[in-house]
């Protein structure tokens, strides 16, 4: 105890004016990239025209790829992102384990079921996303039924609750992908599986993003009380919290958040789990500044990898394979590195 | 004034299930140290764990400066009772500073944050215990007896005038055990009221001036440890020959217990 533990105190706030502005240039970047490259300058006068109404004529197809064709998937791959990231962070607390994703409950199973279910019965785009939204909720709806109905632990049966429906759905969508159409059906049930945001539209992107602001404002908002829920149930509520009130508000929010991602971009793995831990090497453990971080890194991270999903070959690869292929190495490198444990 | 009132408190886990406390009653005055002794397995923990609120279904009453706990809110009884379990690893290796300003829930609105001011606070608690220099290093990787103080700083922060202690001595070496126990009986002479649970009866002797002792989920035992803890009580609780022998030391004169020799 008498021995001295001093310690460089990072400066938090430089990190994060850094990384948002990564994130903006990120954004920048990913209007400019494609096959039908745009310039920068081209980029940014565009949007000068929209916003200020100037007197400039465009050519059609430079607009419209900027406008109609960019503009919504790159507002879907930041919210898309952000959301994954949020959510994860949030279930890795409320759960006290950082090994916990977005899909715990069963949000990306009961997605998918919802996804196959509309594809199966050859609806359009927009109901294939509101039966994955759907699904997603009442999979953790029903994983969260019954484990209020079992003894024990809070947060343990809630997991093995989440871990059960969820595996019923898989099971339901894999019964759906054998008596599926194998010409246009099953096709279709497994690309969105993988995960994709070149389908996603300006609708899309209203709609995931309206339901996305409303689960993050409230995680946002109770961020700091979410550390002390992390320390267990009995002393949260030494210091004055009701655990399952908070736990059930976040939890619900975080559900919210990430049945609204998957339902336009299809099952996306990894980012919910890693890029928590990314900001906990870079910004310590406070949810103060987990929360905030995971927002602009998961939005930068997923707009990124879509980046490389639409240019690095001929046909689109699902973002679903990419983000491993990308996060891993660089997970690996920082491990390596040795951040701040977390 | 009575801080704590406990009134025959009965709890048994489960309905069919065995009674781990059998119609326990004792109360603390402003300034008590109590230390609870008794066997591993004989209720302390769960005692606690009533008084805290943790636990609603057991008979009997437990009164807080006065007004029933039943009737409380996890919030009203965080303001005046603050818990420091044994310290654990946490999930997250937060910074110690952040750790402490946890003790802030019970006071801020539901939905901010702390402010510059509260930092302060946190640090001057921390400067209290004397750990100041451990302000921003990792809760996960400082030794035990640092995670100990640190916990008691939060609860200082927390500005209850009652803590409750679990085993606060428990896996803390030699110099620790008594650098933390001493903290403790400050604490207690600055008005607090603290109800720690011990297995070491020498820190009753030094530090606590009032005795519970738990068997078989029943008090057998409450006064000073002077009055109350002899061979007899501790052979029956603990089968243990010990001699109690009075003591001077540096201050003031105190008992302490010694196993008796036995040929091995």
């Amino acid at each position: 105890m008498t021995e001295q533990k001093t310690r460089h105190v990072p400066n938090y706030t430089l990190r994060f004016i850094l990384l948002s502005a990564a994130a903006l240039l990120c954004i920048l970047f990913s209007f400019a990239v494609g096959r039908f490259p745009v310039s920068l300058s081209d980029v940014l006068m565009i949007f000068a025209t929209e916003i200020f109404h100037l007197d400039i004529v465009w050519d059609y197809a430079t607009w419209s790829t900027v406008i109609n064709i960019r503009l919504p998937r790159i507002l879907a791959a930041f919210f898309v992102g952000a959301a994954l990231a949020t959510a994860g962070a949030a279930y890795q607390g409320m759960f006290q384990n950082p090994l916990v994703s977005p899909d715990i409950l069963g949000a990306s199973s009961g997605a998918g079921f919802g996804a196959a279910l509309a594809i199966f019965m050859n609806l359009g785009p927009v109901w294939i996303t509101a039966f994955a939204f759907a699904g997603a909720v009442i999979c953790v709806g029903a994983a969260y039924v019954v484990s209020r109905l079992t003894k024990g632990s809070a947060t343990l049966s809630m997991v093995l609750a989440g871990i059960l429906v969820s595996s019923l759905f898989t099971a339901m969508t894999s019964f759906l992908k054998t008596v599926a159409d194998t010409e246009d059906q099953l096709p279709e049930i497994t690309y969105w599986l993988m995960g994709s945001l070149a389908d996603a539209d300006m609708g899309d992107v209203i709609f995931a993003g309206v339901l996305i602001l409303i689960g993050i404002i409230p995680i946002f908002l109770l961020r700091w009380r979410m550390n002390v829920l992390t320390l267990g149930e009995d002393e949260a509520k030494s210091m004055g919290i009701n655990p399952n009130r908070l736990r059930l508000i976040v939890v619900s929010c975080a559900t919210l958040i990430t049945a609204a991602a998957v339902s336009i971009s299809g099952i996306i793995g990894w980012i919910g789990l890693v890029i928590p831990h990314f900001c906990r090497m870079i910004f310590g453990c406070d949810y103060r500044r987990i929360i905030p971080s995971a927002i602009v890194m998961g939005g930068a991270f997923l707009l990124v990898v879509d980046d490389l999903a639409r240019c690095l070959t001929t046909t689109e690869i699902p973002i679903g394979i990419l983000t491993a292929f990308v996060g891993a190495p660089i997970f690996a490198y920082l491990l390596m590195m040795g951040g701040r444990r977390s | 004034m009575k801080t704590l009132d406990i009134k025959n408190v009965s709890f048994a886990y489960s309905r069919k299930g065995p009674q781990v406390l059998h119609d326990v009653s004792f109360s603390t005055e402003k300034g008590d140290l109590v230390a609870v002794l008794g066997p591993n397995g004989v209720g302390k923990s769960t005692l606690f764990k009533c008084m805290l609120g943790f636990m609603k279904k057991y008979s009997g009453e437990i009164f807080l400066n006065g007004t029933n706990i039943a009737a409380m809110t996890h919030k009203q009884i965080a303001k005046q009772i603050a818990y420091i379990p044994q310290s654990t690893h946490p999930a997250f290796n937060y910074e110690v500073l952040d750790v402490v300003m946890m003790g802030l829930t019970s006071s801020l609105s539901v939905l901010s944050s702390p402010k510059q001011e509260h930092i302060e606070e946190a640090r001057k608690a921390l400067e209290s215990l004397g750990i100041a220099h451990l302000e921003h290093a990792g809760y996960g990787e400082i030794s035990g007896g640092e995670r100990q103080l640190v916990l008691i700083a939060r609860a200082l922060v927390q500005k209850s005038k009652i803590l409750i202690m679990d085993e606060p001595t428990a896996n803390l070496d030699y110099g620790n055990q008594f650098r933390v126990m001493q903290r403790v009986a400050g604490l207690a002479k600055n008005g607090y009221t603290i109800i720690l649970s011990t297995h070491n009866p020498d820190h009753a002797f030094i530090y606590a001036n009032r005795v519970v002792m738990m068997y078989g989920g029943r008090v057998i035992a409450d006064g000073t440890p002077e009055d109350v803890l002899d061979a007899d009580l501790i052979r029956k609780v603990y089968n243990v020959d010990v001699t109690v022998n009075t003591f001077e030391n540096t201050c003031r004169t105190h008992k302490l217990c010694v196993p008796k020799d036995t040929e091995f």
